[in-house]
């Protein structure tokens, strides 16, 4: 997304306290007009309190909300302009499929004949066209999410909200409604939020992640930056897996873990900086050593199988009594005849190594 | 429901009047009806028959009636002193409303024809606060089948109640709450003495089964055979023979206690001039036939005939009861009374 | 600069102030609307109560002379000791019968339990006096039974334990019952797997399962007796009760002030029990969340035949209290004249306001059934689904479940404390047929309200959100999805309400006027005044309203059932 993209919803310092307990501190963002954005973090972190008072279903206590270049801050739910579905469906259930998507076009007083189109295309573009008639209870999981979504753009509204949409759904009707989605979204192309905990979702839905811990945010970024260049060890440990050694920065670009000595970039750190040295498992060489930067010896302590690859747990004097984990194709393992017990020597290229502060405690 | 209906047959009637003559507004509330709001403690079954006779005459004034026993009309009164909610009571304990012209509550009022009744049955003041309608008249009830199968003699006197064999056979009325059950007990005051008024009171309480909160219930229970001896009143055990209860009436040797029920206007009613209109009906000779119906002894002299199942002798029972003394004394007996006997339950005292 | 920064901040600080919409405001006003009733149906009523308590005749502040002299008379003070006694042996009884009752009905596999059901609810269609009226011809001293109370008295604690039993047998029936249904069928295979025996089984998976069942039904029971007026009014002779006393204090000798002390005396042990019951039922509730798998019980001969014979005993017992009261209302003269005839129902010539009470009832159930469930069930809404007023919104939620700890005859008094005072704007409704509905609405509130949480907290609380998103007003959303869909409860709400303002006595008592009548006050006077029987024909005037409501009741929630079966069921 290029940085000259129109902001469309502008978030500024945004402040929500429940009492004594400060859910959101001073939270700031902008959301381009189109883009795909997903809320992403563990419970609690304040991703879904973001959202309702971007709804205006909990309006924050202090800050500023910007959407459309309209100051909606202060504006109840039904004066702003959006729409939304939640992890529960929410559908009425004794109103049928069409009255339910009808719902908010009943209200505008529109003609009869405008709204019953109106149902059929949205239950076109949700694929339900033969359900129509039928009550939620009579759906499937999927099908009354996908009726709640039709629901939901019903009124062309300029923000789709998702908080946690598939989250209650069965794992293949979810991967399958992902997709189905994020294609409704670029169709239409209506900014969307998402708030979800699964990282899964997020990086293969969102055009940019939002990264929440704690009530704040630790990284906004494309999927590709948050996984590649996490910017704190929370980001780092809540996408993927991510080793982390505790070390020591020796000099310029070059960190002491146990007893080697690691290349990497340390900007940010001066000499003898306490450091966490974090690698992706995935990111662990066993082969192409040509390149003699950060080659350890290991010794493989347990060994994984995990369908598609292995998962070898590394100890040796390396990682200080550290273990690292590091994933191996099952091509590899079976080349290089690695079992339990093996030692072989691995690479750490430098060029995947992270440093973050250590941790406390 | 039916109410509502008279209602408004009333109004349409009204309307149809005031079509026919003048302007619209003026009529509506020329004709319209006044409710008199009226505290009694008549029995139930007497209300409608004395509220239609009046109405033959005002049909224009419609009588709201609050009834309950005569203790708790007269402590309804009392409470209401301050914030009258009644217009006229109509047939209470003569002693109760002695009480209320004491506390000033009354309307002096002497209504039209008040010379033609018996002195007795009128307050001495002048005018009078208040105007008697009957005389009613304590008894005892005693149900012969009952007192057959437990092996009880017929009791002649009040004395006699308070033979240990009557022991958890007597019923009498409270009271505190009952008319009938105040005139028993003054009058067993005035007959006995002070002193062995309480005295006897004493020894009958050890032969009371229980107290009840109604004057009549007692001669109703007697009727049914809940207890062999209820003591109660000569109108009720009448009522109770009528229906074919196998009761015996008796007026008790010593003499009996009666009580007048009476008229009177509270003062400060918003609606003095229907209740004028009231006062003056209850003491023609036609109310007087009516309330002779069921009490022997009426106010309008003459007019008594004999009431059927009454026992004889009742004029010559009554005692010479001193009203005066009893108003003044209510609440120090009613008091004491209270304290003496009013938990029947109570375990023994050590 | 420094000022800049800091006017930035602080402009950066405000507080943001959330632009009240139009739907808020209405919500608002509601809400307002619906705390303001509660505040005058409900706590000015009960501080003016208690105010009275120190107060004397004349207004002025005495302390606690009122209950110092109340403690010091020991005619009033025993009054208390028997109303313990009474209550705490009835609630004994009536739990263990209830509990074999409820087991039979849920654990075994004893036949006609539909009937035993449908019996067991028949008390709750009678004004609690009918129970004592039957005692009377059943065990009186012209009672057909008389000889097998020994030579004993049924005038007194024997009447009124009985008499009380019948009528708060449902009451923990249905409570008892629903803890046994819920316990979990794998802790008795457990047990059957650990080889423990049947009595071991009994007393280490059964009781402990249904514990707060029988700890909460233990204390409504209780709570029900010790308030109840009805039955010791009847059957208590000279035996002196809390509830009797307050009618003859305030009744009697309209002595309010001394009314106003022994409805405090009353309130405290009712407000211990009720937040025992509500701590008990919080834990029930944790119970219930798990996830349990329902008992099926297998048949079982001998405990089968048992448990048949020992609810029939009880149905039987039943059945004969309310036949004997319709017996007797259509006996002509008890014990001498026993031909039928309906000179019984000739109300009008009997104290209590004759068959225009009748009539005024049913006005008063329906009004009290329409008006009630509208307030409750809107008051319900807008504090469980509600936007804003948080603080005020749950304080609205603790007075709305007051009342059930105020017993009918202390909030009549209540009543009668703050609505005729001359002073007070209100002062017209007293005496009118109103004061009557809004004191019935009040005295059933907590339960009706506590239904209509339940149903709504079983809805989606989305709903609110969504339709807000679509820009459509709460109230359309309330009308055209949460009424329908809690319709089930909204009249379980209503027949709630109308079965008890046709069978209540105790608040409405103090409250009635000449041309407002109650057909169960009725029951009480006539009752009073020695008409027995009439009284006992009113009562299945009551009964047979009930009934046909309650039949009526069953049907509409059928249909509706069947009609919304579409949506209902998965």
């Amino acid at each position: 997304m290029d940085s000259a993209a129109k902001s469309y919803l502008k978030i500024e310092n945004l402040v929500k306290k429940f009492g004594d307990f400060t859910a959101l501190r001073d939270i700031s963002l902008d959301v381009h007009e189109g883009e795909f954005v997903c809320f992403l973090g563990p419970s609690g972190c304040g991703k879904t309190t973001l959202l309702r008072a971007i709804a205006g279903l909990d309006i924050q206590t202090h800050g500023r909300i910007e959407q459309d270049g309209k100051d909606i801050s202060t504006l109840p739910p039904a004066e702003r302009d959006f729409g939304i579905v939640f992890q529960s469906y929410a559908l009425f259930p004794n109103l049928s499929v069409e009255r339910n998507i009808a719902y908010g076009l009943e209200n505008r007083k529109l003609p009869r004949l405008e709204i019953e189109t109106r149902v059929g295309e949205l239950l076109d573009l949700v694929s339900l066209r033969d359900q129509g008639k039928k009550y939620p209870a009579q759906l499937s999981g999927g099908q009354q999410q996908r009726v709640a979504l039709a629901r939901a753009m019903a009124t062309s509204p300029g923000l789709l909200l998702l908080d946690e949409p598939l989250s209650a759904l069965d794992a293949r009707v979810r991967v399958h409604l992902r997709g189905e989605i994020k294609d409704l979204q670029r169709r239409l192309g209506v900014t969307t939020i998402m708030v979800t905990h699964d990282q899964e979702e997020a990086l293969t839905m969102a055009d940019r992640i939002v990264v929440m811990n704690h009530g704040v945010i630790d990284q906004v970024g494309t999927p590709q930056e948050i996984y590649g260049a996490p910017a704190t060890s929370f980001v780092a440990d809540f996408i993927g897996s991510m080793n982390f050694i505790p070390g020591l920065v020796a000099e310029k670009n070059r960190v002491k873990v146990g007893g080697f000595a690691l290349d990497c970039d340390t900007r940010g750190f001066s000499d003898g900086d306490a450091i966490t040295v974090a690698i992706r498992p995935e990111d662990i060489n066993a082969q192409d050593m040509e390149h003699d930067d950060n080659v350890v010896d290991a010794e493989i302590v347990h060994l994984q199988f995990l369908g598609s690859f292995y998962r070898a747990e590394l100890g040796g004097t390396a990682f200080s009594g550290h273990e690292v984990e590091a994933n191996f194709s099952v091509n590899l393992v079976r080349r290089k005849n690695i079992d339990i017990g093996s030692k072989l020597p691995i690479r750490l290229p430098s060029r995947h190594i992270q440093l973050y502060p250590p941790f406390e405690g | 429901m039916l109410q509502y209906f008279r209602n408004t047959f009333k109004k349409s009637g009204a309307a149809r009047t005031l079509v026919a003559s003048a302007g619209l507004l003026v009529a509506a509330s020329a004709a319209q009806a006044v409710d008199l709001t009226v505290y009694t403690a008549v029995e139930a079954e007497d209300l409608k028959k004395y509220a239609k006779a009046f109405n033959k005459i005002n049909p224009d004034i419609k009588i709201k009636w609050v009834r309950d026993s005569t203790g708790i009309v007269t402590a309804k009164l009392l409470a209401e002193k301050n914030n009258p909610r009644a217009d006229v009571v109509w047939g209470l304990a003569a002693t109760s409303l002695m009480l209320l012209k004491a506390e000033g509550m009354t309307e002096p009022y002497a209504p039209m024809g008040v010379d033609k009744l018996d002195k007795k049955f009128v307050d001495a003041d002048s005018p009078p606060h208040w105007t008697g309608m009957d005389a009613w008249i304590a008894s005892v009830c005693f149900n012969t089948v009952e007192g057959k199968k437990h092996g009880l003699p017929v009791p002649t006197s009040w004395k006699d109640l308070t033979n240990p064999v009557y022991k958890g056979h007597v019923v009498m009325p409270n009271p505190n709450s009952s008319g009938t059950g105040f005139l028993d007990v003054s009058s067993w005051l005035q007959m006995f003495g002070e002193e062995g008024g309480w005295k006897f009171m004493d020894a009958l309480h050890q032969n009371i089964n229980w107290y009840t909160h109604s004057g009549s219930k007692p001669c109703k229970q007697a009727a049914s055979g809940e207890t062999p001896i209820g003591i109660s009143f000569a109108f009720r055990g009448a009522k109770s023979k009528a229906k074919g209860a196998p009761l015996e009436i008796i007026l008790p040797s010593e003499g009996i206690g009666w009580d007048m029920e009476a008229t009177a206007i509270i003062k400060g009613t918003k609606k003095l001039a229907a209740a004028k209109k009231l006062v003056d009906f209850t003491i023609t000779r036609e109310a007087n036939v009516m309330y002779n119906k069921g009490y022997a002894v009426v106010a309008y002299p003459g007019v008594a005939k004999k009431v059927k199942y009454f026992p004889e002798g009742i004029l010559a029972a009554m005692i010479d009861n001193k009203f005066e003394w009893a108003a003044t004394n209510r609440k120090r007996i009613l008091t004491k009374w209270q304290s003496r006997y009013d938990s029947k339950s109570l375990p023994k005292k050590k | 600069m420094a000022d800049t920064i800091q006017a930035a901040q602080a402009a950066q600080r405000a507080v943001v102030r959330p632009k009240i919409s139009r739907d808020d405001w209405i919500m608002r006003s509601i809400m307002v609307v619906i705390g303001v009733f509660l505040l005058v149906a409900v706590l000015l009523p009960l501080y003016t109560m208690m105010s009275k308590s120190v107060e004397d005749k004349g207004g002025g502040f005495i302390g606690l002379a009122n209950f110092s002299e109340y403690f010091s008379t020991p005619a009033l003070f025993n009054s208390a000791f028997n109303s313990l006694s009474i209550s705490i042996t009835t609630t004994i009884i009536i739990l263990i019968v209830t509990f074999i009752y409820a087991y039979a009905l849920t654990r075994t596999c004893m036949p006609f339990k539909w009937f035993f059901k449908v019996v067991a609810v028949v008390p709750l269609l009678t004004p609690s006096l009918l129970g004592g009226i039957s005692l009377i011809y059943w065990f009186g001293n012209q009672g057909v039974l008389k000889e097998l109370l020994l030579g004993e008295k049924i005038y007194g604690p024997i009447g009124i334990t009985m008499g009380s039993a019948y009528w708060v047998f449902p009451h923990a029936l249905m409570i008892v019952i629903t803890a046994l249904s819920i316990t979990d069928a794998r802790l008795y295979e457990a047990s059957d797997s650990l080889r423990a025996s049947k009595l071991k089984t009994f007393f280490t998976v059964t009781i402990p399962g249904c514990k707060y069942g029988l700890i909460s039904a233990g204390f409504v029971v209780f709570t029900l007796i010790f308030t109840d007026f009805g039955v010791p009014k009847v059957v208590g002779g000279n035996y002196n009760m809390l509830a009797t006393d307050i009618y003859k204090q305030v009744i009697g000798q309209q002595n309010f002030q001394m009314g106003a002390v022994v409805s405090v005396v009353l309130l405290v042990p009712a407000v211990i029990a009720f937040s025992v019951d509500r701590i008990v039922q919080r834990k029930q509730i944790a119970l219930l969340s798990a996830r349990a798998v329902p008992y099926t019980p297998k048949p079982s001969r001998g405990r089968d035949l048992s448990m048949l014979a020992f609810c029939s005993v009880i149905a039987i017992i039943i059945i004969a209290m309310i036949g004997m009261a319709q017996y007797a209302a259509l006996v002509t003269f008890w014990p001498y004249n026993l031909e039928f005839s309906l000179a019984n129902y000739d109300f009008d010539v009997m104290d209590g306001g004759g068959w225009e009470a009748f009539w005024n009832s049913i006005e008063m159930a329906l009004y009290t059934a329409l008006f009630g469930t509208i307030i409750v069930f809107s008051g319900a809404y807008l504090m469980e689904k509600g936007r804003g007023f948080t603080t005020g919104r749950s304080i609205l939620h603790m007075v709305a479940i007051t009342p059930l700890a105020v017993p009918g005859m202390v909030l009549g008094l209540a009543y009668i404390f703050f609505f005729n005072h001359p002073d007070n704007p209100l002062h017209f409704i007293y005496g009118t047929m109103t004061i009557l509905v809004v004191a019935t609405i009040v005295h059933f509130y907590t339960v009706s309200h506590l239904t209509a949480v339940t149903a709504l907290k079983q809805m989606d609380p989305e709903f609110e959100s969504v339709s807000a998103s679509l820009k459509t007003p709460f109230y359309k959303t309330f009308a055209r999805v949460t009424v329908p869909v809690c319709l089930p409860a909204v009249f379980d709400i209503s027949i709630y309400l109308f079965l008890n303002a046709m069978t209540t006595v105790s608040a409405v008592v103090f409250l009635y006027a000449s041309d407002t009548t109650l057909a169960s006050v009725a029951v009480l006077n006539m009752d009073d005044a020695g008409d027995v029987a009439p009284a006992a024909a009113m009562a299945m005037m009551i009964a047979y309203t009930c009934a046909a409501m309650r039949i009526a009741h069953v049907v509409l929630t059928r249909g509706i059932a069947r009609k919304t079966q579409a949506w209902r069921h998965q």
